[in-house]
C-alpha cells in the first residue's frame, strides 16, 4: 500500500508540477492538485504504464482523489 | 489619417544568442552560429547541419507543468515574449488586456512532438498517444499560449505562410494597431524543425547545403558557390504599439514600423516566380503603404536564404523595384550567420532591421568570397558597416509563393 501511494505520488509530481508534501491520501486531484481534464487522461496514460494495467473511461470519472488512486490500483491489480 | 505604429521592445533566441545584446553583438561582429546537428542523429541524412538554439532551459522562463505541454517552438515563444516584455518595459497589469493582442506564428508548427506522437502510436497504438498531443502540435499554440500566459485578450491569431510567416503576423499585427483594433501587439515567429523528418524533407527536395564539413562556412547567400540553405530554429518576438500609447506611457521606441507589402507568385510549389516578380510587388507595397518613394530607402534585410534561385531572383526584383537606386542601396542577409529560420526568419529578421535602423550599423553578409555574377548588389560583405539608415525594408518569401515585406523607419520623437 505504501508503496503503491510512493509511486503514485511521485507520478503526480511530476505530472502536475506540484510538491511532494501536497500529494495526500484525501487531496482531491482537480480541486487541490490543480489537474484539469487533459491533466487527467495524462495521469491515466501514465499510471497505466507504470502499473501495466488499463483504466477505463468509467473507472476515472470515479477517481476523485490520491486515495481513490492508490485504493483502485490495489484492487485491480 | 492612419495611426502611426512603432516597435518598443524585442525578444530574441537564436543560433547566436539568446538575448537581444548577444544576438545583436554576435550579428554585427559576423560571427557564425551554424554547428554539426545535435538534436538527432544526423548520420544517415545528406544534410548534417544547422543553426540550433543552445542552452535554452524552459525553466528560466516558465514552470515545469507549463514547460511539458508545449513544443518546444512554442517554449522559444514565450521565452522570447517574455524578454520582449521586459525589454519594452510593459507591464500587462497597468494595461487593458482586450486592447492587447497576440500574432505569433510558425511555418510548421510542432514537428517534433508529431514525430514523436506518431512513433507511439505504431509502436503502442492510439490508446497511448498523448491527450497533449493535439495541442501542443498545432501551429497556432504559439500565440494561444502567450495570450494565455500574458492575459492578452485582445485580437489574436497567427500566420502560416512557411518562411514569410514572421513577416505576415508581423504586417497583419501593424495593420490591427493601424485601423484601431488594439493598441499593443505582440507578434513574431517560432520555429523548432531540427527534426529527421523536416531534414529528410528538406533533403529529398534538395533545399538544404551538405556542406557538412564546414558548417560555418554553409550559409552562403549571394555567394557562387552556395548550394542550398541552412535550417535554423529560434523565435523572433516584437512589441508593436500606436505611438499614441507609446508616448503616453514614455516608452522607449526602438524603430516606427510604417510599411507592410504582401503578394503571391501564383507560379510554383518551391520555386519562386522568375526575376521574383512577387517579391519585386510586396517591396512596392510596402513602399506605397509607407508613402516612401525608393530612393529614401537605405537597407535591405534580405531574404536571402543562399539558395540558387532565391538569391538571384531576389536581387533581380530588388533590381525592378529600385532601378538605378538599387546600386545605392546595401542589402545582407542575416541567413549568412543564423541560417534559415522558416517561420521565425521574419520575427528574427525583423528586430535585426529595426536594431539597424536604430543604431546605424548595418549587419554583414558573411561567406561572400566568390562574386555570383547574377548578383551584384552590394551585399555588405562580410564586415558591418556603420551608416545612417532612414528607412528600411525586411523581406521574406515563401514556400507557396508568400513574399512579404516590413518596412521600418528611424523614429526621431518629434
Amino acid at each position: 500500500m505504501e508503496e503503491i501511494f510512493e509511486r503514485v505520488k511521485s507520478i503526480i509530481v511530476d505530472r502536475l508540477g506540484v510538491e511532494e508534501g501536497e500529494v495526500t491520501m484525501d487531496a482531491s486531484i482537480k480541486d487541490d492538485l490543480g489537474a484539469d481534464s487533459l491533466d487527467i487522461m495524462d495521469l491515466v496514460l501514465e499510471l497505466e504504464t507504470e502499473f501495466k494495467m488499463e483504466i477505463s473511461d468509467e473507472q476515472a470519472e470515479k477517481i476523485s482523489t490520491v486515495g481513490d488512486v492508490v485504493n483502485f490500483i490495489k484492487s485491480n491489480q | 489619417m492612419k495611426r502611426r505604429v512603432v516597435v518598443t521592445g524585442v525578444g530574441v533566441l537564436s543560433p547566436i544568442g539568446n538575448d537581444r545584446e548577444t544576438f545583436w553583438n554576435r550579428l554585427i561582429r559576423g560571427e557564425s552560429g551554424i554547428g554539426p546537428v545535435t538534436r538527432f542523429d544526423p548520420s544517415n541524412f545528406p544534410t548534417q547541419i544547422a543553426g540550433e538554439v543552445k542552452d535554452f532551459d524552459p525553466l528560466d522562463y516558465m514552470e515545469r507543468k507549463e514547460a511539458r505541454r508545449m513544443d518546444r517552438f512554442v517554449q522559444f515563444a514565450v521565452a522570447a515574449t517574455k524578454m520582449a516584455l521586459q525589454d519594452a518595459a510593459l507591464d500587462m497589469e497597468k494595461e487593458d488586456p482586450n486592447r492587447v493582442g497576440v500574432y505569433i506564428g510558425s511555418g510548421i508548427g510542432g514537428l517534433a512532438t508529431w514525430e514523436e506522437q506518431h512513433k507511439v502510436l505504431l509502436n503502442k497504438g492510439p490508446r497511448r498517444v498523448s491527450p497533449f498531443f493535439i495541442p501542443m502540435m498545432i501551429a497556432n499554440m504559439a500565440a494561444g499560449q502567450v495570450s494565455i500566459m500574458t492575459g492578452a485578450k485582445g485580437p489574436t491569431s497567427a500566420a502560416i505562410s512557411a518562411c514569410a510567416t514572421g513577416t505576415h503576423s508581423i504586417g497583419d499585427a501593424f495593420k490591427i494597431i493601424q485601423r484601431g483594433d488594439a493598441d499593443v501587439m505582440i507578434a513574431g515567429g517560432a520555429e523548432a524543425t531540427i527534426t529527421p523528418m523536416a531534414f529528410a524533407g528538406f533533403c529529398a527536395a534538395r533545399a538544404m547545403s551538405t556542406r557538412n564539413e564546414e558548417p560555418q562556412k554553409a550559409s552562403r547567400p549571394f555567394d557562387k558557390e552556395r548550394d542550398g540553405f541552412v535550417m535554423g530554429e529560434g523565435a523572433g518576438v516584437l512589441i508593436l504599439e500606436s505611438l499614441e500609447h507609446a508616448e503616453k506611457r514614455g516608452a522607449s521606441i526602438i524603430a516606427e514600423l510604417a510599411g507592410y507589402g504582401m503578394s503571391s507568385d501564383a507560379h510554383h510549389l518551391t520555386a519562386p516566380a522568375p526575376e521574383g516578380e512577387g517579391a519585386c510587388r510586396a517591396m512596392q507595397q510596402a513602399m506605397k503603404d509607407a508613402g516612401l518613394s525608393p530612393e529614401e530607402i537605405d537597407y535591405i534585410n534580405a531574404h536571402g536564404t543562399s539558395t540558387d534561385l532565391n538569391d538571384k531572383f531576389e536581387t533581380m526584383a530588388i533590381k525592378n523595384a529600385f532601378g538605378e537606386h538599387a546600386q545605392r542601396l546595401a542589402v545582407s542577409s542575416n541567413k549568412s550567420m543564423i541560417g534559415h529560420l522558416l517561420g521565425a526568419a521574419g520575427g528574427v529578421e525583423a528586430i535585426a532591421t529595426a536594431l539597424t535602423v536604430k543604431t546605424g550599423m548595418i549587419p554583414p553578409t558573411i561567406n561572400l568570397e566568390t562574386p555570383d555574377p547574377e548578383c551584384d548588389l552590394d551585399y555588405v560583405p562580410n564586415q558591418a558597416r556603420e551608416s545612417k539608415v532612414r528607412a528600411a525594408l525586411s523581406n521574406s518569401l515563401g514556400f507557396g509563393g508568400h513574399n512579404a515585406t516590413l518596412l521600418f523607419k528611424s523614429y526621431e520623437g518629434v
